[in-house]
């Protein structure tokens, strides 16, 4: 007798719907910003040979386990990847390019801050290969950026976005909003000048305070004061919608926004649910071996990575994930997207369907959208999305 | 055995925080009885409960031997009884138990309800009462003006009232003497054949049930086979014993002596507290006169709030249940909440008690739905219903109408909070009866309705008060009046397990506190929720819980994806704590505190 997971073992691997990326982690900043909980590190002096080599070797470790798949993406993240050395950049595509065929779109996606002095460097990336920078410009507003420990000014961030242009065919920035003493009217404009820029692709995030950051910890002693309510934050996504859609520039994501086809194609791995490789300290990877679907880690400490990664490879653990846990990361990534969910594919992973009769109760409330195989959430749902995931996944 | 006329047993009577704990422990500490090392505090109360709260809810009992200044050794046997109203039933028997009492009043407080009550079984007993003036060590203390009011209030004199202080152990050689001077020796006849009381009994899980019983007349040995003369059961005794206030084996009790039996009993319901216990073979002619069973006053349904833990709440019960005949149950099922059970109580303390013993000892999650009274509903056919829960409130057409049970409130309070206090009594719709001074403290009378008492009337006398009131009720009878069913409906569902009876004047009132206090316990969904009162059919109040806005996390990639899972995961756990109404989640702390009025 075959065993009940047996009609799943001959389903195609379900990462194939979501595609394949590599993320590559550089966990060095010049200065730690006061809302991130990223891993990032300031350290004074940063042996860019050495990590290279870490970097090309992890890089050949995961080649040998994923041989035959086309790439989809690969992304630098950080910390701050402006701050590697344009060589390095170049030497890591090429052995990328060096293992896995491509895909057509294939996309190199650069996080980059807006000061003049890597500015600097991004013709480097672009001949190196980068095709897309997203840099971190946060704010319109001089005063705010001090106060969210910017190191750049708004003069300065357009000066850079202007260099990006000339480089690289696709630029994004990002801008934090709901911030300290921010209104409505204020961050209306700023978003309009914002979109006076010949951008295709934004990334617009509601300011959140995070443990372990240092706006948690002032906000933990009563000293951060003049965040907006819940009901002014909603007010100004409701504004963001609108503002951007009449732009051109309709959400994609509860908190990206693109022009049709300028989506950042490695963020859709990930709310697609598709496999990707995590390189570098605090990286978490997605990888589908025979079948099996796992969650990879890493150690967050970047001198311990650096030295496990030339050792015997930098990933800390894998662990297999129970098909009904893909369901509801699946569930969780893809209803952050316009497009939403199959639920074919869903019910695959999780051995059945969503419940019928919480799908109707949030259509009911005007929350989610079924159409056909797909369900996708409302504007309105995805401002509430972990409470339609609760109801989904409680029922 | 004992001489008759070396034994000496009391009580004590007292108000909750009067020090009667702390005396019991320094007389067994005084005497030798418990050596040093062992010494906790509130040696008699062994509930973890008894001792959090610093309550008495058994009967508890030590055996003291103590060398009087006249050369001689005494035996001297405390019953420990329980200070709250709820258990007054259990004080009433103990008294019988006894000859004597010490009368405990703190000398900063005076004298309070439950004193009186409690002081006033004891007369009734016919027992001589020693009065004591505790906490003398206290700057507030003064003995002249309470030993007045002991006169004044209760009538008894003291001008012989023994000065203590329990903490620092000054007074306590006085009160021991006075105990084997004052107080009288039992009676009893040795050669007579066996009479003894069944005082109290409960169950333990090494020895089965315990029985205290109290020897009249004639001997009880160990291997004697006995009758219980009320229903009849015939045992054979396996142990018997005193308590040091640890259990000692000794081989027989004889008249005037306090102890215990076992005799492979295995339910407390098997052994009826008041019943004459006598031998098989030679019984005595007349038994005792029993005592009046305790009846539940107030009932609840406590449901378990994960609904998988239902048969352990149902074994939890019935352990219970065996321990304490006071405490009824039956199964009770709920639209809204599923299976539990109804259950009565003696009044609110036990309820709570009961309730936490639950939760604690047997670690599960209740909810808890609003304390109802028993009322009598007279159908038109001329029938008469006992009305245990609103949920089950027949059809108006059929209703000719409805009694609710009356209490009599005895409440004293200093004057500057008498205003606050008749307020009160006047919104829980009370009739005053008397109002007396003695000194600057008032003595109110109220003829009140249960339900008005039964849910949070103590909590606000309390804080009107600032905790100076004390209050004692016993129950008068049914009386007519124009009481509703009151119906919550949230998101349009009425939830059963939220219904109340509530007297028709005060409905709107009622209604309007309970549907903002419900605004305020359930936390925003993603859409509106009404929520609202009503009588039948007709809405009499309505709030309106607007809608959540916001519930997203801004940033979501490929390493947030494990940590945001478990976040969720924390979520649903938190809603496991809550109750599905339709689509509402209402918290389980919900059923209890939407009934509470601030006013």
């Amino acid at each position: 007798m075959p065993s009940p997971n047996w009609s799943r073992a001959v389903l195609p691997d379900d990462w194939q719907q979501g595609g394949f990326g590599l993320y590559l982690h550089w966990p060095f900043c010049q200065a730690k910003c006061p809302y991130c909980d990223f891993n990032s590190h300031v350290a004074q002096h940063i042996d860019q040979t050495r990590w290279l080599n870490a970097y090309l070797a992890e890089i050949d470790r995961y080649a040998a386990q994923t041989r035959g798949r086309i790439l989809t993406s690969v992304f630098f993240g950080g910390g701050t990847p402006s701050l590697m050395d344009p060589d390095v950049v170049a030497a890591i595509i090429a052995r990328i390019k060096s293992h896995w065929p491509t895909a057509n779109d294939f996309e190199i996606t650069l996080e980059a801050n807006p000061t003049s002095v890597e500015a600097g460097r991004f013709s480097g990336y672009a001949q190196a290969g980068v095709s897309r920078v997203s840099m971190g410009i946060q704010s319109l507003n001089n005063r705010d950026l001090q106060k969210l420990g910017r190191r750049h000014t708004v003069e300065e961030a357009y000066k850079a976005f202007d260099i990006a242009r000339n480089h690289f065919d696709r630029v994004s920035f990002d801008l934090i909003y709901a911030r300290q003493d921010q209104t409505l009217p204020e961050w209306k404009r700023e978003l309009t000048q914002a979109l006076d820029l010949a951008i295709d692709h934004l990334s617009l995030y509601q300011l959140t305070i995070e443990q372990g950051t240092a706006f948690g910890d002032r906000y933990a002693i009563g000293k951060l004061r003049g965040l907006p309510a819940d009901s002014l934050a909603a007010d100004m996504y409701d504004a963001t919608q609108d503002i951007c859609g009449a732009a051109g520039l309709s959400a994609y994501e509860v908190s990206n926004h693109a022009k049709d086809g300028a989506e950042s194609r490695h963020n859709l791995i990930y709310w697609r649910y598709g496999d990707f490789i995590g390189i570098g300290p605090g990286a978490h990877g997605r990888l589908t071996q025979n079948g099996i679907r796992y969650a990879t880690d890493t150690v967050h400490n970047p001198a311990i990575w650096l030295a496990q990664a030339e050792e015997h490879g930098g990933e800390l653990s894998r662990t297999a994930i129970d098909p009904v846990d893909q369901a509801g990361e699946y569930l969780m990534m893809g209803l952050r997207l316009s497009e939403g969910i199959d639920t074919d594919r869903y019910a695959a992973l999780a051995g059945e369907g969503l419940d019928p009769q919480s799908l109707q109760h949030l259509q009911d409330i005007g929350m989610i959208e079924a159409l056909g195989r797909r369900i996708q959430t409302t504007p309105k749902g995805r401002l509430l999305l972990n409470a339609v995931l609760e109801t989904l996944l409680a029922g | 055995m004992t001489d008759l006329n070396k034994i000496r047993n009391f009580s004590i009577v007292a108000h909750i925080d009067h020090g009667k704990s702390t005396l019991a422990d320094r007389l067994i500490q005084e005497t030798g009885t418990v050596a040093g090392r062992d010494m906790k505090e509130q040696l008699l109360d062994s509930m973890d409960i008894e001792r959090e709260r610093g309550i008495t809810i058994k009967a508890n009992t030590v055996r003291i031997d103590y060398q009087a200044d006249d050369g001689e050794k005494y035996v001297l046997n405390l019953i420990d009884t329980p200070g709250h109203v709820d258990f007054a039933y259990e004080v009433s028997r103990s008294m019988r138990a006894v000859e004597g009492s010490l009368l405990v009043v703190d000398s900063t407080q005076g004298v309070e309800a439950q004193t009186l009550a409690n002081v006033y079984h004891a007369i009734d007993a016919d027992h001589e009462i020693v009065p004591v003036l505790n906490k003398i060590d206290l700057p507030a203390s003064d003995c002249d003006r309470v030993a007045e009011q002991i006169e004044d209030v209760i009538g008894i004199d003291a001008t012989d009232a023994i000065q203590v202080s329990a903490k620092t152990g000054q007074g306590i050689h006085e009160t021991l003497e006075a105990i084997v001077t004052h107080l009288p020796a039992p009676t009893g006849t040795l050669d007579a054949p066996l009479k003894a009381m069944l005082v109290d009994s409960w169950y333990d899980s090494y020895l089965g049930v315990i029985v205290l019983v109290r020897i009249m007349d004639g001997v009880l040995k160990k291997g004697d086979r006995i009758r219980m003369m009320q229903n009849g059961s015939i045992h054979h005794v396996d142990r018997i014993g005193v308590f040091r206030p640890q259990m000692e084996m000794i081989t027989e009790l004889g008249p005037g002596e306090i102890g215990f039996l076992t005799a492979s009993i295995k339910q407390v319901r098997d052994t009826r507290v008041g019943d004459t216990i006598t031998h098989e073979k030679k019984p005595c002619e007349t038994p005792l006169e029993g005592f009046k069973p305790s009846q539940p006053v107030v009932f609840c349904g406590l449901f378990p709030v994960d609904s998988a833990e239902f048969e352990d709440l149902r074994d939890a019960i019935e352990k219970l249940a065996l321990n304490d005949a006071s405490f009824s149950h039956e199964m009770e099922t709920s639209a809204a909440l599923g299976f539990g059970f109804r259950c009565g109580f003696l009044g609110l303390l036990h309820l709570e008690v009961i309730r936490d013993r639950i939760e604690r000892e047997y670690n599960i999650e209740l909810i808890t739905t609003a304390p109802s009274v028993i009322y009598h509903i007279y159908m038109r056919d001329g029938s008469m219903i006992e009305l245990h829960n609103p949920a089950d409130m027949p059809d108006l057409t059929h209703v000719d109408h409805l009694e609710e049970p009356r209490i009599k409130a005895t409440i004293l309070v200093p004057d500057e909070y008498l205003g606050d206090v008749l307020k009160l009594c006047q919104d829980r719709r009370g009739i005053q009866e008397d109002l007396t001074y003695a000194g600057s403290r008032a003595m109110v009378v109220y003829d009140l309705p249960l339900n008005e008492v039964v849910f949070d009337f103590y909590d606000r006398l309390k804080s009107v008060t600032k905790g100076y009131a004390s209050f004692d009720y016993q129950m008068i009878g049914y009386r007519q009046d124009y009481l509703v069913k009151m119906s919550i409906l949230v998101n349009d569902e009425p939830v059963d397990a939220l219904s109340t009876m509530v007297h028709r004047d005060r409905a709107e009132m009622r209604g309007r506190a309970m549907v903002e206090k419900l605004k305020d316990l359930i936390p925003r969904h993603m859409f509106k929720i009404p929520i609202q009162a009503a009588i039948g059919g007709k809405v009499i109040a309505r709030e309106t819980l607007s809608a959540m806005r916001k519930d997203v996390t801004a940033k979501c990639y490929g390493g947030d994806m494990t940590r945001k899972k478990k976040l969720l995961e924390k979520q649903k756990a938190g809603k496991k704590k809550m109750r599905q109404f339709g689509k509402v989640d209402i918290p389980q702390e919900a059923f209890i505190s939407a009934l509470k009025l601030d006013n």
